[in-house]
């Protein structure tokens, strides 16, 4: 960025927006021009110039716009991890060789692509090369004087001419009354208003700098969460509590906020009629919390908008399905198995739900058994299916029960969702096919296997707890991002001269000649108004000055 | 949370939208006969600061000039402008007149919908078309109390029918309350920023698009200049407005999601939104792009923001998907 010539004062008013293109190379710094024009043959020094000034110009802070704007675009058309990492995965599924190649240019992570990043460094790069010298500029300019008047005001976009009792002195005072910086001269007043503008301009692009920042911090020093919970059941904020934990590069496992809470219960309702039937009204989750261990514990309702928040770090409720409770007796008469089994939704708009049970401990064998769960049972034909979301009428169905060794031994990782296929090949079906338990029915498994008993029905909640420090940084950055912008968008930086024309030896109180010109560089501002204004406070004898619109 | 629907009021609802409809059809109809008869910019501004005086001459047919009396001093200051036939004036009033009842029936009902679920009446596509429009025939009515805009007013009113009949064939949704995600105060906050916001920018878009067809030649439209700068006016206001939508958006994220920006389309959309009017406004300030460039990038922004606003919900889902499009 070259210096601003003092003399193009107008041009640095005339701009509205960040970049002074208008920059004028003069003095010392001449030729600034021909090195532009060629960079080569000019050393280290002189492309680094060169490269510093092409970056910081403004046709290529734009074309880093359109990049960035563009550079967005793939990461709403491809399904991204960590917004949806299940549409990643699918797509891994049906087309794998494609998602790799995609995989390969970050196509799935966009937002965190080298490619990515490239785009908005070298954009707020550009950024802090125009604000720096701009900033200065302004500093300077804010302590400057306004420019003495031109010598013909009639040439100016406003001008007006009267005559009346006026004095340099008096239209000094009249135009500082306005809020105006006023200097006089022989014969003449010069006023300038408007400063805000670069003020707020410049406030605007650094807020959005801050923004960066907190975005940064809150990646560095937060973390992200998931945690299914059932009725009844409790959680506490620690790292081996969470079913899937994000931590940012700077967070350990010791700055987690130690607090607890137990779900008691969970509501959701439905609209139980019309064409809506189904849809969902309310969620709530009543909370039993303790904000710190040995804390007086306090009741909390979650809802989906009223995330818990304790001391900055906030649960939210995202999800939520049904548990239904199981006794499952083996062979031997035991009880192997006596809980809430989470299921899946298979079909959100009933709430059809697919579950698992593995009951690793059952004798002689071990036992798989997969479940359909119905909240709101209705036999079609010999199908049966769920109508409605809430749970009216659940039932059970055992889809199948087999016996054999379930695979949890041989080391590899396991959904909890589902029977390790592998396995499942080797495994002894016992039931295919039930008829559907109400609740506190049983099922005897064949062959003297033991029996499995519906006996009740529990809800589990999915929450996601987060912590990011950034959060309070990044509102405050953009609360003072529109404030800037708000300035610069509405603020008109204008100049006000006036010519008082003396005759040798006049008296005061005499009237005499007044020209008064006025200047706004701001595109789309229309001054004429308020320097109809101007004049008719500078002459207040005469209502209508005869204002000439040179426009 | 409320779960009966007045039928009633829904009923009346959809239809004063078709009688909104109806009004801005003649609205647009009367606005082109405005454009295309009207002698000049100048002589319609002019009548349309006296509107009292016009109808009187009007009425009375004199066939004599009807806007002279109070016209003086206005004609000597431009005594090339003659005035145009009185049944011109005429039309051109009957024009913002009906713009306005085509407005207050839209409004009527945006509110009786809302009083008919008992919630803010922008919980899905269909009432936010509605409310879109709303906004942008608003937004087109209130530049025309201050600034020389009724040029505009046959494209405003054509456009903004032409996406109501499209709400009321393909979007249209029985009246009734919302999911639970939805039932926020920020749905007032957000949504209805975004809204005024899409107004002002798709009035800035349908002057853009008249700056880019009209020749040099094509007398009945105003300058460029004049189309340019209505663009950037109702950008310049538009743009913080947008701002400050994608920031309430933000914060209700915060509240609902468990995190402030998390690239779900509808957000990489605002925000590139965000990007291209941010384009616009620097690029009217940098050298040999002014003017046309400039046009064609508040155009692009413009085609980005609708895209966010129907083809997201359409195309893409995620979780603003809840918009329920039949």
């Amino acid at each position: 960025m070259g210096h601003i010539d003092p003399g193009a004062g107008e041009r640095a008013v005339a701009e509205p927006q960040t970049k002074t293109e208008t920059v004028t190379a003069s003095g010392p710094e001449a030729g600034g021009k021909n090195e532009e024009r060629r960079p080569g043959g000019i050393g280290v020094v002189g492309w680094a110039r060169w490269f510093w000034r092409t970056l910081t110009s403004m046709r290529t802070a734009l074309i880093l716009l359109f990049l960035f704007a563009l550079a967005s675009i793939p990461g709403s058309i491809w399904p991204q991890r960590g917004v949806s990492d299940a549409k990643v995965f699918q797509y891994f599924e049906d087309s794998p060789r494609l998602a790799e190649w995609l995989d390969r240019f970050w196509l799935f992570d966009v937002f965190r692509a080298p490619w990515f990043a490239a785009i908005y460094l070298l954009l707020f790069l550009s950024l802090i090369g125009c604000v720096l010298p701009r900033t200065m500029t302004h500093l300077r300019e804010s302590r400057r004087k306004p420019p003495a008047a031109p010598r013909n005001l009639g040439r100016l976009p406003q001008h007006a001419s009267f005559e009346a009792p006026l004095t340099v002195e008096e239209a000094a005072a009249r135009l500082r009354a306005k809020r105006f910086r006023v200097t006089t001269g022989p014969g003449w007043a010069a006023a300038e208003k408007g400063y805000l503008r670069e003020s707020g301009n410049l406030l605007f692009h650094v807020a959005l700098l801050g923004l960066l920042l907190a975005v940064g911090i809150g990646t560095l020093y937060g973390y992200r969460g998931n945690v299914l919970v059932v009725e009844g059941e409790g959680f506490a904020n620690t790292v081996a509590a969470y079913d899937r934990y994000m931590p940012g590069q700077q967070v350990n496992a010791e700055s987690l906020e130690p607090f607890s809470f137990t779900v008691e219960d969970f509501q959701a309702s439905y609209i139980a009629k019309g064409e809506k039937t189904g849809q969902p009204l309310d969620f709530e989750a009543r909370l039993k919390v303790e904000d710190a261990p040995g804390a007086p514990v306090r009741d909390y309702v979650l809802k989906v908008n009223e995330p818990l928040n304790v001391n900055g770090t906030q649960s939210y409720l995202i999800d939520h399905g049904y548990a239904p409770t199981f006794r499952i007796t083996d062979g031997k008469g035991q009880v192997a198995f006596d809980g809430p089994v989470p299921c899946l939704v298979v079909q959100p708009a009933n709430f059809t739900s697919e579950c698992v049970i593995k009951v690793p401990d059952a004798q002689p064998e071990q036992l798989g058994i997969l479940i359909g769960f119905l909240p709101t049972t209705v036999p079609v034909g010999s199908e049966w299916v769920s109508v409605f979301p809430g749970a009216a009428n659940p039932t059970a169905q055992v889809y199948g029960a087999f016996a054999g060794d379930l695979g949890l031994k041989d080391g590899r990782p396991q959904s909890v969702y589902e029977l390790d296929p592998d396995s499942l090949k080797k495994m002894k079906p016992l039931v295919m096919k039930a008829d559907p338990l109400a609740v506190n029915e049983k099922l005897t498994l064949p062959g003297g296997m033991g029996s499995i008993e519906f006996t009740g029905v529990k809800e589990w909640i999915a929450l996601q707890i987060t912590h990011d420090p950034g959060r309070m940084p990044a509102f405050v950055a953009s609360v003072l991002a529109v404030a800037g912008l708000v300035l610069t968008l509405t603020v008109r930086r204008r100049r006000v001269w006036v010519r008082v024309h003396d005759q040798a030896g006049q008296p005061e109180g005499e009237s005499r000649r007044v020209d008064v010109g006025g200047l706004t560089r701001t595109e789309g501002g229309d001054f004429g108004e308020e320097f109809t204004e101007i004049v008719s406070a500078l002459n207040p004898g005469i209502p209508n000055p005869g204002v000439k619109d040179a426009r | 949370m409320p779960v009966e629907v007045d039928a009633g009021l829904a009923t009346l609802s959809d239809q004063l939208i078709l009688a909104t409809v109806l009004l801005y059809v003649f609205a647009m109809i009367a606005y082109a006969l405005d454009l295309a008869f009207s002698r000049s910019a100048g002589a319609e501004a002019r009548a349309a600061k006296r509107p009292a005086l016009a109808t009187v001459g009007a009425t009375v047919g004199t066939g004599a000039d009807p806007a002279a009396p109070a016209s003086a001093q206005a004609e000597t200051e431009e005594p090339e402008d003659r005035t145009p036939p009185a049944w011109v004036v005429r039309v051109g009033m009957v024009a913002v007149g009906l713009g306005w009842l085509g407005w207050i029936a839209n409004l009527a009902s945006l509110i009786t919908r809302g009083l008919a679920v008992d919630r803010w009446p922008w919980g899905n596509m269909y009432e936010f078309v509605v409310a879109m429009c709303l906004a942008t025939v608003g937004a087109f009515l209130l530049m025309q109390l201050r600034y020389r805009v009724r040029f505009l007013g046959a494209f405003v009113t054509v456009a903004a029918a032409l996406c109501l009949g499209f709400a009321v064939r393909y979007l249209h949704v029985q009246a009734g309350p919302v999911v639970p995600a939805l039932n926020s105060y920020w749905v007032a906050i957000h949504v209805s920023a975004a809204i005024v916001a899409a107004g002002l920018f798709i009035v800035a878009a349908v002057s853009g698009i008249l700056y880019l067809i009209r020749k040099d030649t094509a007398v009945r439209l105003p300058s460029r200049q004049d189309l340019e700068r209505v663009a950037h006016r109702a950008i310049v206001i538009g743009f913080p407005i947008w701002t400050f939508a994608v920031i309430a958006g933000a914060l209700w994220a915060d509240k609902a999601w468990g995190r402030y920006w998390g690239w779900d389309p509808k957000e990489v959309w605002a925000f590139i939104t965000w990007i291209v009017y941010a384009a616009y406004l620097h690029a009217r300030a940098t050298a040999g792009w002014k003017g046309k460039a400039a046009t064609i990038v508040q155009l692009v922004a413009c085609a980005c923001l609708l895209f966010n606003l129907v083809g997201v919900n359409i195309f893409f889902g995620g979780l603003h998907s809840y918009a329920e499009v039949p």
